[in-house]
């Protein structure tokens, strides 16, 4: 057992015995839902569905019904691309890259983040396919031997690139995240009362028994998944980056974009753990696992990698001018005070100011506060994808093609339903999955549970 | 073939790994140990060895590098020379740096899904599999020590003695079948 400084603040509040962790965990799940529960997931359902109807009704008629024009092929759709890929970030950075570095405090909330950037990878995966226009041969992005002709997918493009990273961070997180839930399910399965839930959850678990050599081969596995996926988060949002910064659109065409894009990614992902936990831990009632201690080292990676971002803007900016090249300086004027200057400075607001405010000790250990910045830096992500990638080419080097972007109503409902469809997931994910890692966090109960830390013989006694 | 099984419970993880001390040095074989999370330092006490399943993932990434490599060199070289932009791909070693993401995640997605899959049938983890831990309750917040009569040295009475004082809070004993 590892002992940990008594300065430290405890990672789990009150007196808790390994029972209570797995009580306070499987709780929520056993017992019926609370209302909240239904109203909350009619209107997930209820958006997710206008979506898909949104998109059936795209796939049918054609991919004019958003608002693209000749100048402007990609906006909302490879904004949201970007976005639900760049939220999707957080859970494996979480759990993969603070396990790499022994962050104890990853522990409560790794489960709901990966959940989290799963889903999300899947909403932003819906985004190319539906892009296609022709979903059913969606499969072509593979490399099959065409059987039209002798022609192979292109691996020189940054676009198969994408399809690899995608579906291989898709994958690995989903399995990385599988393997952790299997002791959990089984915890939920010997407690099981009800015969159909005791069959679900051990079908779930995989019979998982808790053999010493099993949690052998489960700690290695979960460090060696975590070494992989480390540097591949990092790839993921590299090689989308590339997307752009391979092409030669003024504005697209920048060596900075790939760390960039990796800062901006694990800087909206947090804001999204961020703002789904404040909610969770109140309405699951996981204060004692996931508080402000919590918040607040969440806090600190939104301001470090916020001013990461930060800091690329204003690079950014400087080299357009000071490169010389007046097509790259015009295409950053353009962005600042041209038509779409409301998204700029939307962006600049709530991407570079609002993490500032992340230094003052009260303001980041602030739930509120917390809950209101992680709304604002989603919504600044947005805009940055949405500004990088419209106001790039709306004004190409053709004056006579400018034009202007307006989404329509089919771009709109596409958007938020998928917003609808994820917290349909994440709904039911927290209904009936284990929300917290609840066999981790008995292995840190006794180096940073409060109870042991004030004193080190309480479980004697209990 | 009839065989007994005396199943320890402890409460507690650290009274957990003085007794199965305790009960090694007594020259007793513990056939296992079931447990709800990972006790460290359990595995080289009752003589667990270490898992060979990071070298597998090693195999399984090289696997996958090989196959990428293979892979593409044949769509993008050999087949079928695509020229793009005027910069037809005539050789794989000079076009390299194209083919690096490529190579890197199939190199990651071999290496995560090859281990993945080995430890689930190490471990005999598979959907629908019956669970073996003999109460519910290790999955939970106990922790119990399994003692096979037939790989012992000593007789029955001397393990009794021995467990005795190790601050268990139940013995049970089973014969199976």
């Amino acid at each position: 057992m590892q002992r940990e400084a008594v300065i430290r603040e405890p990672l789990i509040l009150g007196h808790k015995t390994y029972h209570d962790v797995t009580e306070d965990v499987c709780k929520p799940i056993e017992d019926k839902a609370p209302r909240m529960w239904y109203v909350l997931f009619t209107i997930a359902l209820v958006i997710g569905l206008y979506g898909v109807g949104s998109i059936c009704y795209l796939l049918g008629t054609g991919i004019g019904v958003w608002g693209l024009n000749k100048t402007i092929g990609w906006a909302w759709d490879i904004t949201n691309f970007v976005w639900w890929v760049g939220i999707g970030h957080a859970g494996t950075l979480i759990s993969a890259v603070l396990l790499l570095f022994r962050q104890k405090w990853r522990m409560a909330i790794n489960r709901s983040a990966e959940a989290m950037t799963i889903f999300a990878v899947f909403m932003a995966g819906t985004f190319p396919l539906i892009h296609m226009g022709r979903l059913w041969v969606g499969y072509w992005v593979l490399p099959l031997p065409n059987h039209f002709g002798s022609l192979w997918v292109n691996f020189n493009s940054p676009l198969l690139w994408d399809v690899f990273a995608i579906s291989t961070y898709l994958s690995v997180s989903l399995v990385f995240w599988y393997i952790g839930l299997i002791p959990d399910f089984a915890t939920i399965r010997d407690r099981a009362k009800k015969p159909v839930a005791k069959r679900m959850y051990s079908i779930l678990s995989f019979g998982w028994s808790g053999k010493a050599k099993h949690w052998n081969r489960f700690e290695l596995v979960s460090l060696v998944l975590a070494g992989l996926a480390t540097p591949l988060v990092f790839s993921v949002h590299s090689i989308v980056s590339f997307d752009f910064a391979t092409s030669i659109v003024p504005g697209w065409h920048t060596t900075i974009f790939p760390p960039y894009f990796v800062a901006g990614a694990v800087f909206s992902g947090f804001a999204m753990v961020q703002t789904l936990l404040l909610v969770m831990r109140k309405a699951m009632k996981l204060e004692a696992y996931i508080h402000t201690k919590h918040v607040e080292y969440m806090n600190i990676v939104i301001m470090v990698t916020g001013s990461i971002v930060g800091t690329a803007y204003i690079t950014e900016l400087f080299i357009s001018w000071y490169s010389g090249v007046e097509y790259e300086a015009y295409a950053f004027l353009n962005r600042a005070t041209g038509p779409y200057w409301w998204a700029y400075w939307s962006m600049m607001t709530c991407n570079v100011i609002s993490p500032q405010l992340m230094w003052i000790r009260k303001l980041r250990r602030s739930l509120l506060f917390t809950f209101f910045i992680s709304i604002i830096v989603n919504i600044g992500m947005w805009f940055e994808r949405y500004v990088i990638i419209v106001t790039s080419i709306h004004r190409d080097y053709i004056p006579a093609a400018w034009s202007m972007h307006y989404p329509s109503h089919i771009d709109i409902a596409v958007y938020i339903g998928t917003i609808g469809i994820f917290f349909t997931f994440f709904l039911l994910f927290a209904r009936y999955f284990p929300v917290l890692a609840l066999n981790e966090v008995k292995t840190i109960l006794k180096g940073s549970g409060q109870s042991y830390k004030e004193s080190p013989d309480y479980h004697k006694n209990h | 073939m009839a065989e007994k099984i005396i199943y320890a419970m402890y409460g507690d993880d650290e009274v957990l790994k003085s007794s199965a001390k305790k009960l090694v040095s007594g020259g007793i074989k513990i056939a296992e140990v079931y447990s709800p999370f990972p006790v460290h330092g359990i595995d080289s006490i009752i003589g667990v060895k270490g898992t060979r399943l990071g070298i597998m993932a090693f195999l399984y990434g090289l696997t996958g590098l090989t196959l990428a490599t293979i892979g593409m060199r044949y769509f993008m070289v050999v087949e079928w020379k695509m020229n793009i932009g005027g910069k037809p791909n005539f050789s794989y070693v000079e076009n390299i740096l194209a083919f690096i993401p490529v190579s890197f995640e199939f190199t990651v997605l071999c290496a995560a899904h090859g281990m993945a899959i080995t430890y689930l049938l190490l471990n005999r983890t598979l959907p629908g599999m019956p669970a073996q831990n003999p109460d519910p309750r290790t999955t939970d917040n106990k922790f119990v020590l399994e003692i096979r009569l037939s790989e012992q040295t000593i007789g029955e009475a001397k393990i009794d003695e021995l467990l005795k004082d190790t601050g268990f809070e139940e013995l049970e004993k089973k014969i199976t079948e």
